[in-house]
């Protein structure tokens, strides 16, 4: 039991990342549906990132490491998105389109990249050994104090890295005048032009600032999760989180800290299939039958936009000019 | 007594293409002075205070505020120079209160904290006596209130100078005096203020000074208190000018469409369309007039069938049958298989008329794709139609297939009537068709609309230039608030009739409701 919530922890925070990064870019109006492919990018950018600065020194530091992947995988997702947001904020093309081309172009492009750039040796290994523990480290007092110990304090770094950018976030759009003027973008960009604020910048700082937040959702898959040893559909993989991240954004109705617990559910509900005999102990499920359970968190989805769309608070829907283009001289 | 000016605009010009909106425009504000600006609809108000307060940028002219030359690039430059400006259409948030929307935006380097911000819109509230609930959100706002939070979210930014956009439009009788009440305190405390307007009894109510423009030019400014309805209505309409639009006398006119006491209401649930009755008559044009947004949209979108009516009858003579039919029952293509035709909407040509990413073959055929007999779509006579269009109508264009948005909007407008007179509709219904058209292209659908009186067409003009509407209709309804105040003659009306009639409406429904009260 203890390792299952470990895990559903440690999985969640894969689609926090993802989650936060596209809840802010949505908040900014922009439905960037690249983020799949953007998490793939990021995933794909922290390992060669940290792979040039363990090939390059003989005794690495753990934090410099973990820095380094974080910076690299921010890097490279940020420019994904910011091509994103080039298309979508200065040439006004349709968001849906752009998002679908930047996931497509983001899954083939890791898929080349982590298999023919950044691979370790045949194993399938994105790291030298050294380095893959970096990203398992945890506190060493956690062993002492039991399940909670384990569950709580056996994390790697980027977990709560996760949850403190998901904090951030949430403080940042419900108690500051940048959340609030990021907000009322994304409900009326005209309202906020007429104040003064500048729409297109935010747009951009937005737009670009999700993306690289939801690359780290890659990096913390490939590094954390997976313990950098991975096979050569990982960019596919990743894509489906992606996918998955974007519908966190509804379940948790566009609140960071709403997303902490969803992502932990949505965690579990994903690995849920590998742990089934703690919960059925007596029952035995077909391959299949098993392959049912990761669908769970799309079928919550939909009942979650059933729900909010029938009771209609204004308060749990999507920001009002989600997906439309600004143009300040179109009247 | 001697009076400072807070803002003077020194020969303001704007051009929009070939369209002059503002020529050569003086206008001064003096402080601690309400000024209304009057004019008719299109005539450039707007466009005027747009320029003052940073959403345009004037193609010429000067702006000074305290005697010194501002240039105001944004509204965040008009904020600077403390001038603010309440648009007529509101720019809120919906899902924020009432203190977020207010603070919206403001630089003032302090720490955000919307309890300092809900006790400062109190005291601003509590000074000029308004009504206001900070933390109420603006989706549980009426009218009213909305337009309090907008006036509020100005002062809260320390503007001395307020401008507002047909404030009066939304808001009822009683609310507009509350209004009034608010401005004149604004006023004691030294604020200038415009309002823009064409409702002439508030005009002569709440202000100091009347500009008037007219066609894009300041045709003068009087003291309110030295001047009548009837010169403001003067200024406001101008001399007559002669058009050579042919007339001929309706032949075999006979009753055509029936519309009967009919009441419509918008989506917010005001009335837009009050007890309505007329009769549209065959072979005859029926002008209607009325200030924008009185209700001509709506009773044309009744009489096709796109607008439910809470009360009312529309009720249309079928000349092939003989009988009468109920059109409410109808659905809109039953309506338009009939002969009626609801045609070209111009603020919504692309969006009502025509598919803009079509070409005009397919535009064309939007109409008479349902005659086909094969699951194909027949190409043949639709196009053999369209170059007709093209050539009788002189559409400038490539060519046939080229997509309609690409064209100018005088030849979006032109396919678009050549199309919906192709089909030999019973009743035509146009609203402004020539709106932005050159003289020429004006004058051809002016033709095609007499071609089409001659023979035997009811047609619904919805016009906004007085002198066309005088010059081309038989008959004309005037209209003010979703009610029909007047009608009059085409051959014997003058601009002033119209005019008065076109602002009398408030007057008289507000002395109503006073004596209700």
């Amino acid at each position: 039991m203890d390792t299952f919530i470990f895990s559903a922890i440690e999985f969640g925070v894969i689609f926090l990342f993802g989650c936060v990064g596209e809840i802010l870019t949505e908040k900014s109006g922009h439905l960037n549906l690249g983020i799949p492919g953007i998490m793939c990018v990021g995933a794909a950018g922290g390992c060669f990132g940290a792979g040039i600065y363990l090939n390059a020194t003989a005794n690495p530091i753990g934090f410099v490491t973990i820095l380094l992947a974080i910076l690299f995988a921010m890097l490279f997702s940020g420019a994904l998105a910011g091509i994103y947001a080039v298309l979508t904020v200065s040439l006004r093309s349709n968001q849906n389109v752009t998002g679908l081309a930047v996931t497509i172009f983001g899954v083939g492009f890791s898929s080349y990249f982590i298999n023919n750039v950044v691979l370790v040796g045949e194993t399938g290994t994105l790291l030298s050994a050294a380095g893959l523990n970096f990203f398992k480290a945890y506190l060493p007092f956690a062993d002492n104090l039991g399940w909670f110990g384990k569950i709580f304090l056996g994390q790697g770094f980027l977990t709560y890295f996760g949850i403190f950018i998901a904090v951030a976030a949430a403080i940042l759009l419900r108690r500051t005048k940048i959340g609030l003027n990021l907000r009322a973008i994304g409900e009326s960009p005209a309202t906020a032009d007429a104040v003064g604020i500048n729409v297109t910048a935010y747009k951009y700082v937005f737009v670009i600032l999700g993306g690289a937040i939801a690359g780290l959702g890659g990096l913390t898959y490939v590094m954390e999760y997976m313990g950098g040893i991975v096979g050569a559909t990982v960019a596919d993989t990743v894509e489906g989180i992606g996918w998955l991240s974007i519908a966190l954004v509804i379940f948790t109705l566009w609140k960071p800290d709403f997303a902490i617990l969803g992502s932990i559910v949505f965690g579990a509900l994903y690995i849920i299939s590998s742990y089934v005999s703690l919960f059925f102990p007596n029952a035995s499920f077909t391959f299949a039958q098993l392959k049912l359970f990761p669908l769970i968190p799309y079928v919550v989805t939909i009942i979650v936009l059933i729900f909010t769309s029938i009771r209609g608070k204004k308060e749990n829907q999507p920001p009002a000019s989600l997906g439309l283009s600004y143009f300040r001289e179109e009247r | 007594m001697e009076k400072t000016v807070a803002l003077e605009l020194k020969n303001i010009s704007k051009f929009f293409g070939k369209v002059i909106a503002n020529n050569k425009i003086n206008l001064s504000l003096y402080k601690g002075e309400i000024l209304s600006i009057l004019g008719e609809n299109g005539c450039g108000k707007t466009t005027l205070m747009n320029m003052i307060s940073g959403i345009y940028f004037p193609d010429e002219g000067q702006i000074f505020v305290d005697g010194k030359e501002v240039v105001i690039k944004s509204p965040l430059d008009a904020f600077h120079y403390k001038i603010g400006m309440i648009h007529q259409h509101f720019k809120l948030v919906d899902v924020f209160t009432a203190a977020q929307n207010i603070v919206l935006g403001v630089n003032d380097g302090s720490k955000y904290s919307i309890k300092s911000v809900n006790a400062k819109v109190k005291e601003i509230a509590d000074k000029y006596g308004f009504h206001i609930d900070p933390k109420k959100k603006i989706y549980d706002m009426s009218v009213s209130e909305k337009q309090t939070v907008e006036i509020v979210k100005v002062l809260y930014r320390g503007a001395d100078i307020l401008i507002l956009d047909e404030p009066t439009a939304v808001l009822t009788p009683s609310e507009t005096e509350k209004l009034f009440s608010v401005l004149r305190r604004m006023k004691e405390d030294g604020k200038s203020i415009i309002i823009i307007t064409h409702k002439l009894h508030e005009v002569l109510a709440v202000s100091d000074r009347v500009a008037v423009l007219r066609k894009g030019e300041n045709v003068g400014s009087v003291v309110t208190s030295e001047t009548s309805e009837s010169q403001l209505t003067e200024m406001m309409v101008g001399k007559k000018v002669e058009l050579n639009i042919e007339r001929s006398q309706p032949e075999n006119t006979v009753d055509r469409l029936f519309v009967e006491h009919v009441d419509c209401m918008d989506r917010e649930g005001v009335k837009v369309l009050d007890d309505v009755s007329f009769i549209a008559r065959s072979g005859e044009i029926l002008g209607i007039a009325g200030i924008a947004g009185s209700g001509q949209r709506e009773l044309l979108e009744a009489i096709a069938g796109l607008q439910k009516l809470k009360n009312g009858k529309i009720s249309y003579l079928d000349p092939a049958t003989g009988k009468m039919e109920n059109l409410q029952d109808k659905t809109p293509l039953q309506i338009r298989e009939m002969g009626v035709r609801l045609s070209f909407v111009p603020e919504d040509r692309l969006g009502m008329g025509l598919v803009g990413n079509m070409d005009l073959v397919d535009n064309v055929m939007l109409r008479s794709y349902r005659k086909g007999k094969t699951p194909f779509l027949n190409r043949k006579d639709p196009g053999k139609l369209t170059n007709e269009i093209v050539s009788s109508l002189e559409v400038v264009t490539p060519n046939v297939h080229t997509p309609v948005r690409r064209l100018s909007g005088g030849n979006v407008q032109k396919v678009l009537v050549g199309r919906e007179i192709a089909s030999e509709p019973k009743v035509l219904m146009a609203a402004y068709p020539v709106r932005g058209l050159d003289i020429n292209s004006s004058y051809l659908i002016y033709n095609l609309l007499n071609d089409q009186k001659k023979r035997g067409t009811a047609v619904i003009f919805v016009g906004e230039d007085l002198d066309v509407l005088i010059s081309l209709c038989d008959r004309i309804l005037v209209i003010g608030s979703g009610r029909i105040t007047g009608e009059v003659n085409g051959r014997e009306t003058s601009k002033e009739e119209i005019g008065r009639l076109m602002t009398k409406t408030v007057a008289t429904e507000s002395k109503k409701e006073e004596s209700h009260e």
